[in-house]
């Protein structure tokens, strides 16, 4: 009986709003109208009498490109956020005194994820509903990446990472993410395993962050020394808050050939200094990633025992004896000296191997709108199209890093890796490895979704 | 590794840990003992005897040793100053209520962890040790020439660790002392005794807890200047020894100083020698479940007296 009555009253108030709302458009449209007539008069007044005016005024008028800025400033990542916040201020200051991107002002809106998935995804959500920004940009950390992600498809947000995980290649996210500013780990680990195998040793011990950045690690380094005749003899684990060490090591085989370490979070200068406790004076090779050490200072006390051992570095921290232009020139715009650390601050290390990422990301954000004509949210499919048909991008002011290759398929980038050599407590260059030494056949087409 | 070397190394990681423990445990059993306040900022007075600790260092040019020694004397007083203070505007106005103390050192933890982010800043500093040797520890076995001396691999400790160990030993008698022989010893039994016969007899309450606050969180602070040079200093590093703290002081007993100090080696000790053979999670798993059970079968802890 009751629910007839519920619809005729509900159907009753629908026919009174509609009315209202029409009797408002039809104001509203008006007022509009009039609005706009005033003002075209007042803009061909003024434009007949200054002629340049005409050609800024759609940029002029133009709202700013706002670019989310998904930043790690406290929690584990702190390190990482504090240097990905200035490359990516470095950078859209170089953009912004270039002419913007298709004569818009870029504008970074910065905000802390804590470096946890869960704030990770409410931040992304923020974006893209409370501050309107036309991207989501700059996560870094694995685990707050695909904490973030299915939440920046849902909302059809273009969400560029700058994270090495190869959660973006494996086909695990979704078309909104891309990462093409830095290589994956699967990338990474698959060109330094030719050269751990060939100079170092063939039986490995592996020591990795217990999360997914430490597991692609482990799962895809694993595979790439056993390609090259080598064997991983252990695989110790452990969690990016540990604060002391010292325990995991005696889990190290005797007949390790080769340690290979990477590590993250607060305390890697501790787990470094421990590692050479452990050793002493009969160390086997070591082969890190400078992850392990990215934010510290290579002088620092405890780690002399490293003398001689092997990193991989993203971008060599210390410039190098064949140093480009486009280093030299990016290094002062980011504001870091030769050493790698801060021009204000010589005990302020950069974390120079990864934050490159976030200047060479915002150039492909600027060469992706400019191709796609983007002018608002509603061009956010065309963006994304554009940045998928990307291929070769020179080794440029754009991309001081190097030369790489960008696969529009599986949204990753490919490039150069670096191995330096620890002399005098500096990282000097030993091998750099080609492009095609990362490459690994595609495991997703994102292409094929739809938006 | 063999077994012998692999229980050596656990029972010198182990050795460190309980030391550092015991300090902290102790301040925080003191304070409960005496003004029964349970109190969840202590893992932040620990932080903060850290990161005070990186502060005076750095800011003493020459040898490490120098700054070390310089955040020692300097960085515990200056704790308890702040826990004094705390004490004075928090814990006093609402009258050492059990309950409300609780919520109110909540709240103290996050204001202390907040304003070290915004002052600090969320990076881990190292403090230099004043000395650091690696120190090889040799073991005996029979070979056919009779006994004689190898080193097995991995197998060492630094110099620092073993002086860690010594400080917290000294400490502890040093409290110990102050506890059972000075005046002031007396007065703090007493009150913990008896508040209200304590009063009768003229004892300043109001002025012991303040001083056993600050005391209790100097030696939070003392632990935290020991362990810098191990780890480092940073914002959120008073977690972990809080949870700790409150296993050890469960199991030795709320109040009971020689439980809190055996209970401290216990735990610190097998989280050593589990962390080794199996897993540092394992270590933390078994401790957990170490205080379920006490807590179920015996709540007075090792040495604490059943409550009335």
């Amino acid at each position: 009986m009751r629910k007839p009555t519920n619809n005729v009253s509900i159907k009753r108030n629908h026919q009174v709003d509609m009315g209202q709302v029409q009797n408002m458009t039809k104001q509203s449209s008006r007022r509009k109208a009039i609005k706009t007539l005033a003002a075209t008069t007042a803009l061909v007044a003024t434009a007949s009498s200054l002629p340049l005016f005409g050609r800024y005024s759609q940029a002029e008028a133009s709202e700013p490109i706002k670019i989310g800025f998904q930043v790690h400033r406290t929690g584990i990542g702190a390190a990482y956020g504090r240097w990905y916040d200035r490359a990516t201020k470095a950078a859209v200051k170089k953009i912004n005194d270039e002419g913007g991107i298709n004569g818009r002002k870029v504008e970074i809106i910065a905000e802390d994820d804590g470096t946890d998935p869960k704030r990770g995804a409410e931040v992304v959500e923020k974006m893209a509903t409370q501050h309107g920004c036309d991207i989501a940009f700059g996560t870094l950390f694995s685990h707050v990446v695909i904490g973030s992600a299915p939440r920046a498809g849902e909302l059809k947000i273009p969400y560029f990472v700058v994270s090495e995980g190869h959660h973006v290649a494996s086909g695990m996210l979704n078309r909104y993410t891309l990462q093409p500013g830095i290589t994956d780990v699967k990338s990474q680990v698959q060109a330094m395993a030719p050269f751990v195998s060939s100079s170092l040793g063939k039986k490995v011990t592996m020591i990795y962050p217990d999360f997914a950045f430490g597991h692609d690690h482990r799962d895809y380094f694993s595979a790439a020394i056993e390609a090259q005749g080598g064997q991983v003899v252990a695989k110790i684990a452990i969690p990016p808050t540990e604060s002391s060490f010292t325990k995991y090591f005696p889990k190290i085989p005797r007949n390790t050939d080769v340690i290979y370490h990477v590590m993250v979070g607060p305390a890697v200068l501790t787990f470094v200094k421990e590692m050479g406790e452990f050793f002493g004076n009969s160390r086997p090779e070591i082969f890190g990633f400078i992850d392990s050490l990215e934010a510290v200072d290579l002088a620092s006390p405890g780690l002399e025992f490293l003398e001689g051992t092997y990193f991989w570095e993203g971008n060599p921290r210390y410039a190098q004896a064949n140093q480009s232009v486009y280093d030299k020139d990016y290094r002062t715009a980011v504001g870091v000296d030769a050493n790698g650390a801060s021009l204000s601050d010589s005990k302020d290390v950069s974390t120079y191997a990864h934050m490159f990422g976030c200047w060479e990301t915002l150039h492909i954000v600027k060469a992706g709108m400019e191709a796609s004509g983007y002018s608002g949210p509603k061009d956010r499919a065309k963006l994304i199209e554009a940045v998928e048909a990307m291929t070769l991008m020179p080794h440029s002011h754009a991309h001081p890093q190097g030369a790489k290759e960008f696969n529009g398929r599986t949204h990753q980038v490919f490039g150069h890796q670096y191995i330096t050599k620890v002399t005098n407590s500096k990282l000097v260059l030993a091998h750099t490895t080609s492009i095609s030494d990362t490459y690994y056949p595609d495991e997703v087409d994102y292409t094929k979704q739809p938006f | 590794m063999e077994l012998g070397p692999y229980i050596i190394l656990g029972l010198l990681e182990g050795l460190v840990t309980a030391a550092v423990l015991s300090l902290m445990a102790v301040g925080l059993s003191l304070v409960f003992g005496v003004m029964r306040v349970v109190n969840v900022a202590h893992g932040e007075f620990f932080m903060v005897g850290a990161v005070l600790a990186w502060w005076i260092a750095g800011s003493i040019e020459g040898n490490p040793a120098l700054g070390f020694v310089a955040a020692m004397l300097l960085a515990p007083p200056l704790t308890a100053g702040l826990a004094v203070i705390a004490d004075q505007l928090i814990l006093k106005r609402i009258g050492y209520d059990p309950e409300r103390t609780i919520v109110a050192t909540i709240g103290l933890l996050y204001v202390i962890q907040q304003l070290t982010l915004m002052t600090f800043g969320p990076d881990a500093r190292p403090v230099e040790a004043p000395f650091n040797n690696r120190l090889s520890i040799p073991l005996l076995e029979w070979t056919n020439d009779g006994l004689a001396l190898y080193w097995p691999w991995g197998l060492g400790t630094t110099s620092y660790k073993i002086a860690v160990i010594l400080a917290a030993l000294t400490l502890l008698v040093a409290i110990w002392l102050l506890m059972t022989r000075t005046r002031y010893g007396l007065i703090m039994r007493a009150t913990q005794l008896d508040r209200e016969t304590a009063l009768a007899f003229a004892i300043p309450v109001n002025r012991v807890y303040a001083s056993v606050f600050g005391l209790g969180a100097g030696l939070a602070a003392l632990g935290g200047v020991l362990i810098v040079p191990i780890q480092q200093a940073h914002y959120l590093m008073g977690h972990d020894p809080l949870l700790l703290s409150f296993i050890v002081v469960i199991i030795g007993g709320l109040g009971s100083l020689p439980g809190t100090i055996v209970a401290a080696l216990l735990i610190g000790l097998s989280d050593g020698i589990i962390s080794i053979f199996f897993s540092p999670t394992l270590a933390k798993i078994i401790a957990t479940l170490a205080v379920a059970f006490f807590l179920v079968f015996r709540p007075q802890g090792f040495f604490g007296k059943r409550a009335l």
